[in-house]
Protein backbone atom coordinates (compact mmCIF):
# COMPACT_ATOMS: atom_id res chain seq x y z
CA UNK A 1 0.00 0.00 0.00
CA UNK A 2 1.34 3.23 -1.10
CA UNK A 3 -1.06 5.62 1.08
CA UNK A 4 -0.07 3.81 4.42
CA UNK A 5 -0.04 6.56 7.18
CA UNK A 6 3.16 7.66 8.86
CA UNK A 7 3.29 8.42 12.53
CA UNK A 8 3.80 5.81 15.49
CA UNK A 9 3.12 2.20 14.81
CA UNK A 10 3.97 2.41 11.02
CA UNK A 11 6.37 0.73 9.74
CA UNK A 12 7.40 3.18 7.05
CA UNK A 13 8.75 4.91 10.00
CA UNK A 14 11.50 2.52 10.86
CA UNK A 15 12.10 1.29 7.41
CA UNK A 16 13.60 4.46 6.94
CA UNK A 17 15.30 4.78 9.82
CA UNK A 18 16.98 0.98 9.37
CA UNK A 19 17.79 2.11 5.74
CA UNK A 20 19.69 5.70 7.02
CA UNK A 21 21.01 4.20 10.04
CA UNK A 22 22.77 1.38 7.35
CA UNK A 23 24.10 3.84 4.90
CA UNK A 24 25.35 6.25 7.21
CA UNK A 25 27.05 3.73 9.28
CA UNK A 26 28.39 2.25 5.90
CA UNK A 27 29.60 5.94 5.22
CA UNK A 28 31.23 6.35 8.46
CA UNK A 29 32.96 2.84 8.07
CA UNK A 30 34.08 2.75 4.83
CA UNK A 31 37.66 4.60 4.49
CA UNK A 32 37.61 3.80 8.48
CA UNK A 33 37.67 -0.14 7.87
CA UNK A 34 39.67 -0.03 3.77
CA UNK A 35 42.17 2.12 5.71
CA UNK A 36 43.17 -0.57 7.95
CA UNK A 37 44.21 -3.14 5.13
CA UNK A 38 46.19 -1.08 3.45
CA UNK A 39 49.79 0.14 4.48
CA UNK A 40 49.99 3.71 2.67
CA UNK A 41 47.79 6.10 2.43
CA UNK A 42 48.45 7.35 -1.45
CA UNK A 43 49.27 10.62 -1.66
CA UNK A 44 46.51 11.29 -4.41
CA UNK A 45 44.02 10.66 -1.64
CA UNK A 46 45.46 12.18 0.94
CA UNK A 47 46.07 15.96 -0.28
CA UNK A 48 42.19 16.57 -1.35
CA UNK A 49 41.52 14.67 2.05
CA UNK A 50 43.35 17.96 4.03
CA UNK A 51 40.51 20.45 2.15
CA UNK A 52 38.01 18.39 3.85
CA UNK A 53 37.26 20.49 7.24
CA UNK A 54 37.06 24.01 5.70
CA UNK A 55 35.23 22.76 2.64
CA UNK A 56 32.68 20.61 4.23
CA UNK A 57 32.26 23.07 7.43
CA UNK A 58 31.83 26.03 5.23
CA UNK A 59 29.92 24.26 3.15
CA UNK A 60 27.15 23.61 6.51
CA UNK A 61 27.49 26.83 7.81
CA UNK A 62 26.84 29.34 5.27
CA UNK A 63 23.36 28.25 3.81
CA UNK A 64 22.43 28.64 7.64
CA UNK A 65 23.85 32.54 7.83
CA UNK A 66 22.48 33.25 4.93
CA UNK A 67 19.65 33.03 1.93
CA UNK A 68 20.24 35.00 -1.39
CA UNK A 69 17.39 37.22 -2.31
CA UNK A 70 16.36 39.68 -5.26
CA UNK A 71 18.32 42.62 -4.12
CA UNK A 72 21.94 42.95 -2.22
CA UNK A 73 20.48 44.44 0.76
CA UNK A 74 17.87 41.97 1.41
CA UNK A 75 20.42 38.95 1.62
CA UNK A 76 23.03 41.25 3.27
CA UNK A 77 20.57 42.74 6.09
CA UNK A 78 20.20 39.87 7.39
CA UNK A 79 20.03 39.19 11.32
CA UNK A 80 21.47 35.13 11.21
CA UNK A 81 24.63 36.65 8.28
CA UNK A 82 25.30 39.67 10.81
CA UNK A 83 25.42 37.56 13.86
CA UNK A 84 27.34 35.09 11.89
CA UNK A 85 29.95 38.15 10.89
CA UNK A 86 30.43 39.05 14.63
CA UNK A 87 30.83 35.05 15.88
CA UNK A 88 33.10 34.64 13.01
CA UNK A 89 35.19 37.27 13.90
CA UNK A 90 34.94 36.53 17.99
CA UNK A 91 36.10 32.51 16.71
CA UNK A 92 39.25 33.87 14.94
CA UNK A 93 40.48 36.28 17.67
CA UNK A 94 39.59 33.94 20.54
CA UNK A 95 39.46 30.62 18.98
CA UNK A 96 37.32 30.10 22.34
CA UNK A 97 33.94 27.82 21.14
CA UNK A 98 31.91 29.41 24.21
CA UNK A 99 32.89 32.95 23.60
CA UNK A 100 31.81 32.12 19.54
CA UNK A 101 28.31 31.05 20.63
CA UNK A 102 27.28 33.45 23.12
CA UNK A 103 28.47 36.38 20.55
CA UNK A 104 26.64 34.91 18.03
CA UNK A 105 23.33 34.07 19.55
CA UNK A 106 23.44 37.29 21.72
CA UNK A 107 23.80 39.09 18.05
CA UNK A 108 21.08 37.22 16.81
CA UNK A 109 18.74 38.35 19.73
CA UNK A 110 19.63 41.85 19.38
CA UNK A 111 18.56 42.43 16.17
CA UNK A 112 15.43 40.52 16.01
CA UNK A 113 14.26 42.15 19.29
CA UNK A 114 15.74 45.66 19.00
CA UNK A 115 17.45 46.43 15.86
CA UNK A 116 14.93 45.11 13.43
CA UNK A 117 12.32 44.84 15.95
CA UNK B 1 37.85 26.01 30.63
CA UNK B 2 41.19 26.52 28.39
CA UNK B 3 43.01 27.11 32.14
CA UNK B 4 43.37 23.51 32.87
CA UNK B 5 46.08 22.45 30.11
CA UNK B 6 48.57 21.95 32.68
CA UNK B 7 47.11 18.60 34.01
CA UNK B 8 47.33 15.90 32.53
CA UNK B 9 48.26 16.41 29.02
CA UNK B 10 51.37 17.47 28.67
CA UNK B 11 52.92 13.50 30.58
CA UNK B 12 51.18 12.38 27.64
CA UNK B 13 52.82 14.25 24.74
CA UNK B 14 55.41 11.81 23.50
CA UNK B 15 58.07 13.47 21.01
CA UNK B 16 58.56 10.72 19.40
CA UNK B 17 55.08 10.55 18.05
CA UNK B 18 53.38 7.37 16.70
CA UNK B 19 50.24 5.81 17.50
CA UNK B 20 51.28 1.79 17.75
CA UNK B 21 53.40 2.03 21.01
CA UNK B 22 50.85 3.44 23.62
CA UNK B 23 48.11 3.17 21.66
CA UNK B 24 47.46 -0.51 21.53
CA UNK B 25 47.12 -1.61 24.90
CA UNK B 26 47.53 0.88 27.47
CA UNK B 27 49.77 0.27 30.53
CA UNK B 28 49.37 3.36 32.57
CA UNK B 29 45.99 4.09 33.59
CA UNK B 30 46.95 7.95 33.47
CA UNK B 31 47.30 8.36 30.12
CA UNK B 32 43.92 6.52 29.75
CA UNK B 33 42.19 9.19 31.94
CA UNK B 34 44.45 12.50 30.41
CA UNK B 35 43.50 11.29 26.43
CA UNK B 36 40.01 10.52 27.24
CA UNK B 37 39.30 13.54 29.43
CA UNK B 38 40.96 15.25 27.17
CA UNK B 39 38.75 14.00 24.43
CA UNK B 40 35.46 15.30 26.53
CA UNK B 41 36.88 18.86 28.03
CA UNK B 42 37.31 19.95 24.44
CA UNK B 43 33.75 18.66 23.22
CA UNK B 44 32.33 20.42 26.11
CA UNK B 45 32.01 23.69 24.82
CA UNK B 46 30.19 22.28 21.57
CA UNK B 47 27.21 21.12 23.70
CA UNK B 48 25.73 24.60 24.02
CA UNK B 49 24.91 24.24 20.16
CA UNK B 50 24.80 20.32 20.56
CA UNK B 51 21.77 20.47 23.84
CA UNK B 52 19.42 22.58 21.68
CA UNK B 53 19.59 20.78 18.40
CA UNK B 54 18.78 17.43 20.22
CA UNK B 55 16.02 19.23 22.12
CA UNK B 56 15.13 19.73 18.14
CA UNK B 57 15.50 16.53 17.02
CA UNK B 58 13.50 15.35 19.93
CA UNK B 59 10.71 18.12 18.89
CA UNK B 60 10.66 17.24 15.24
CA UNK B 61 10.35 13.65 15.77
CA UNK B 62 7.38 14.61 18.13
CA UNK B 63 5.27 16.74 15.11
CA UNK B 64 6.49 14.28 12.83
CA UNK B 65 4.28 11.73 14.44
CA UNK B 66 6.56 9.39 16.11
CA UNK B 67 6.30 8.28 19.33
CA UNK B 68 9.43 7.68 21.75
CA UNK B 69 10.34 4.54 20.91
CA UNK B 70 10.94 5.75 17.29
CA UNK B 71 12.28 8.91 18.25
CA UNK B 72 15.11 7.61 20.17
CA UNK B 73 15.53 4.71 17.85
CA UNK B 74 16.23 6.78 15.23
CA UNK B 75 18.89 9.50 17.60
CA UNK B 76 20.47 6.05 18.06
CA UNK B 77 20.38 4.08 15.05
CA UNK B 78 21.29 7.50 12.21
CA UNK B 79 22.96 9.82 15.19
CA UNK B 80 23.41 12.55 12.35
CA UNK B 81 21.41 15.35 13.33
CA UNK B 82 20.96 17.35 10.39
CA UNK B 83 19.54 14.11 8.20
CA UNK B 84 17.09 13.50 11.18
CA UNK B 85 15.94 16.87 11.20
CA UNK B 86 15.39 16.23 7.07
CA UNK B 87 13.98 12.67 7.37
CA UNK B 88 11.37 14.15 9.86
CA UNK B 89 10.50 16.98 8.23
CA UNK B 90 9.48 14.67 5.09
CA UNK B 91 8.02 11.82 7.25
CA UNK B 92 5.64 14.48 8.20
CA UNK B 93 4.31 15.68 5.45
CA UNK B 94 4.20 12.00 4.08
CA UNK B 95 7.00 12.29 1.14
CA UNK B 96 7.86 8.78 -0.47
CA UNK B 97 10.02 6.49 1.33
CA UNK B 98 12.37 6.76 -1.78
CA UNK B 99 12.83 10.58 -0.95
CA UNK B 100 12.94 10.28 2.85
CA UNK B 101 15.65 7.84 2.93
CA UNK B 102 17.91 9.39 -0.60
CA UNK B 103 17.54 12.73 1.13
CA UNK B 104 19.36 11.89 4.39
CA UNK B 105 21.80 9.74 2.90
CA UNK B 106 23.04 12.32 0.50
CA UNK B 107 23.44 14.53 4.08
CA UNK B 108 25.58 12.23 5.04
CA UNK B 109 27.38 11.38 2.08
CA UNK B 110 29.89 13.88 3.51
CA UNK B 111 30.77 11.29 6.35
CA UNK B 112 32.34 9.78 3.64
CA UNK B 113 34.70 12.17 3.48
CA UNK B 114 35.58 12.35 6.88
CA UNK B 115 36.07 8.79 7.50
CA UNK B 116 38.56 9.13 4.64
CA UNK B 117 40.20 12.19 6.48
CA UNK B 118 40.64 10.68 10.08
CA UNK B 119 41.59 6.70 8.62
CA UNK B 120 44.79 7.08 8.43
CA UNK B 121 44.52 8.07 12.25
CA UNK B 122 42.97 5.20 12.95
CA UNK B 123 44.76 2.48 10.88
CA UNK B 124 46.94 0.61 13.09
CA UNK B 125 43.95 -0.22 15.41
CA UNK B 126 42.21 -4.23 15.21
CA UNK B 127 38.84 -4.04 13.11
CA UNK B 128 36.60 -4.26 15.61
CA UNK B 129 37.94 -0.72 17.37
CA UNK B 130 37.85 0.85 14.23
CA UNK B 131 34.25 -0.36 13.54
CA UNK B 132 33.33 1.06 17.11
CA UNK B 133 34.92 4.59 16.50
CA UNK B 134 33.14 4.67 12.77
CA UNK B 135 29.75 4.66 14.80
CA UNK B 136 30.61 8.05 17.14
CA UNK B 137 31.97 9.62 13.66
CA UNK B 138 30.17 13.04 13.48
CA UNK B 139 30.94 16.43 12.27
CA UNK B 140 32.73 17.33 16.04
CA UNK B 141 34.27 14.94 16.81
CA UNK B 142 36.00 14.38 13.94
CA UNK B 143 37.05 18.67 13.38
CA UNK B 144 38.33 18.30 16.99
CA UNK B 145 39.88 15.39 16.43
CA UNK B 146 41.78 15.75 13.66
CA UNK B 147 42.85 19.12 14.50
CA UNK B 148 43.83 17.54 17.58
CA UNK B 149 45.82 14.68 16.18
CA UNK B 150 47.51 17.32 14.40
CA UNK B 151 48.50 19.13 17.30
CA UNK B 152 49.56 16.97 19.60
CA UNK B 153 51.04 13.99 18.03
CA UNK B 154 51.43 12.04 21.53
CA UNK B 155 47.95 11.86 22.06
CA UNK B 156 46.34 8.08 22.57
CA UNK B 157 44.03 9.20 19.10
CA UNK B 158 41.21 6.59 20.01
CA UNK B 159 40.86 8.01 23.77
CA UNK B 160 40.64 11.30 22.59
CA UNK B 161 38.31 10.68 20.17
CA UNK B 162 35.94 8.90 21.85
CA UNK B 163 36.26 11.00 25.06
CA UNK B 164 34.71 13.75 22.49
CA UNK B 165 32.45 10.91 20.56
CA UNK B 166 30.65 9.36 23.16
CA UNK B 167 30.26 12.67 25.03
CA UNK B 168 27.96 13.70 21.36
CA UNK B 169 26.90 10.78 21.72
CA UNK B 170 25.54 10.51 25.67
CA UNK B 171 24.11 14.12 25.07
CA UNK B 172 22.05 13.62 21.67
CA UNK B 173 20.08 10.89 23.49
CA UNK B 174 19.55 12.40 26.67
CA UNK B 175 18.67 16.06 24.39
CA UNK B 176 16.37 13.65 22.22
CA UNK B 177 14.52 12.68 25.22
CA UNK B 178 13.92 16.00 26.88
CA UNK B 179 12.73 17.07 23.81
CA UNK B 180 10.19 14.55 22.75
CA UNK B 181 8.75 15.05 26.69
CA UNK B 182 9.45 18.46 27.50
CA UNK B 183 8.12 19.05 24.19
CA UNK B 184 7.61 22.94 22.50
CA UNK B 185 8.48 24.75 25.49
CA UNK B 186 10.81 27.53 24.22
CA UNK B 187 9.10 29.80 21.31
CA UNK B 188 10.56 29.92 18.09
CA UNK B 189 11.28 33.18 17.70
CA UNK B 190 14.22 32.62 20.21
CA UNK B 191 15.86 30.36 17.74
CA UNK B 192 17.77 28.75 19.46
CA UNK B 193 18.79 26.31 16.68
CA UNK B 194 20.67 28.89 14.99
CA UNK B 195 23.34 27.95 17.73
CA UNK B 196 23.89 24.62 15.63
CA UNK B 197 25.62 26.83 12.65
CA UNK B 198 27.33 28.70 15.31
CA UNK B 199 29.20 25.09 16.68
CA UNK B 200 30.06 24.61 13.09
CA UNK B 201 31.47 28.25 12.66
CA UNK B 202 33.66 27.79 15.52
CA UNK B 203 34.90 24.58 14.20
CA UNK B 204 35.95 26.06 10.59
CA UNK B 205 37.31 29.21 11.45
CA UNK B 206 40.48 27.31 13.15
CA UNK B 207 40.28 25.00 10.28
CA UNK B 208 41.29 27.68 7.51
CA UNK B 209 44.49 28.40 8.63
CA UNK B 210 46.92 29.36 5.41
CA UNK B 211 45.77 30.66 1.88
CA UNK B 212 44.24 27.07 0.02
CA UNK B 213 42.64 26.13 3.36
CA UNK B 214 41.08 29.78 3.33
CA UNK B 215 40.37 29.68 -0.17
CA UNK B 216 38.75 25.95 -0.24
CA UNK B 217 36.43 27.13 2.83
CA UNK B 218 35.40 30.44 1.12
CA UNK B 219 34.81 28.54 -2.41
CA UNK B 220 32.99 25.62 -0.41
CA UNK B 221 30.84 27.76 1.30
CA UNK B 222 29.87 30.07 -1.25
CA UNK B 223 28.73 27.49 -3.63
CA UNK B 224 26.84 26.02 -1.47
CA UNK B 225 24.49 28.82 -0.97
CA UNK B 226 24.00 29.42 -4.24
CA UNK B 227 23.12 25.54 -4.96
CA UNK B 228 21.18 26.15 -1.52
CA UNK B 229 18.31 25.35 -4.07
CA UNK B 230 18.95 22.36 -4.94
CA UNK B 231 17.03 19.02 -4.55
CA UNK B 232 17.97 16.44 -2.18
CA UNK B 233 20.11 19.00 -0.07
CA UNK B 234 22.75 18.76 -2.97
CA UNK B 235 24.39 21.75 -2.13
CA UNK B 236 26.04 20.92 0.47
CA UNK B 237 27.97 17.66 -1.82
CA UNK B 238 27.98 20.82 -4.54
CA UNK B 239 30.09 23.00 -2.02
CA UNK B 240 31.85 20.81 -0.41
CA UNK B 241 33.63 19.50 -3.59
CA UNK B 242 34.27 22.67 -5.24
CA UNK B 243 35.42 23.93 -2.08
CA UNK B 244 37.99 20.68 -2.08
CA UNK B 245 38.81 21.35 -5.51
CA UNK B 246 39.51 24.95 -4.98
CA UNK B 247 41.72 24.13 -2.16
CA UNK B 248 44.15 22.32 -4.39
CA UNK B 249 43.69 24.38 -7.53
CA UNK B 250 44.79 27.29 -5.23
CA UNK B 251 48.06 24.79 -3.72
CA UNK B 252 49.45 24.14 -7.12
CA UNK B 253 49.08 28.17 -8.29
CA UNK B 254 49.87 29.09 -5.06
CA UNK B 255 53.22 26.89 -5.05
Amino acid sequence: MTGAPSGAGSPRVWIAILLIGIATYGFRLSFIHLFGRIDEVPPGIKRPLRYVPPAVLAALVLPDLMTLRPSVAATLLDERLIAGAVAGAVAWRTENVFATIVAGMATLWLFRFVVFA
Amino acid sequence: MDGDRTDGSSPTHDPTGDSSLDDDHASDDRFVDGDLWAGVRDVSPLMLGIVPFALVAGIAAVDAGLGLAEAIGMSVIVFAGASQLAALDLLGSNAPLAVVVGTAVVINLRMVMYSASIAPYFADYDRRLRAGLAYVLTDQAYALSVAEFDENPGRSRWRYYLGAGASLWAVWQVGTVVGVVVGTGVPDTWGLTFAVPLVFLALLVPAMKDRPTTAAGVAGGAVAVVAAGLPLNLGLLVGAITGITVGLVTEVVGA
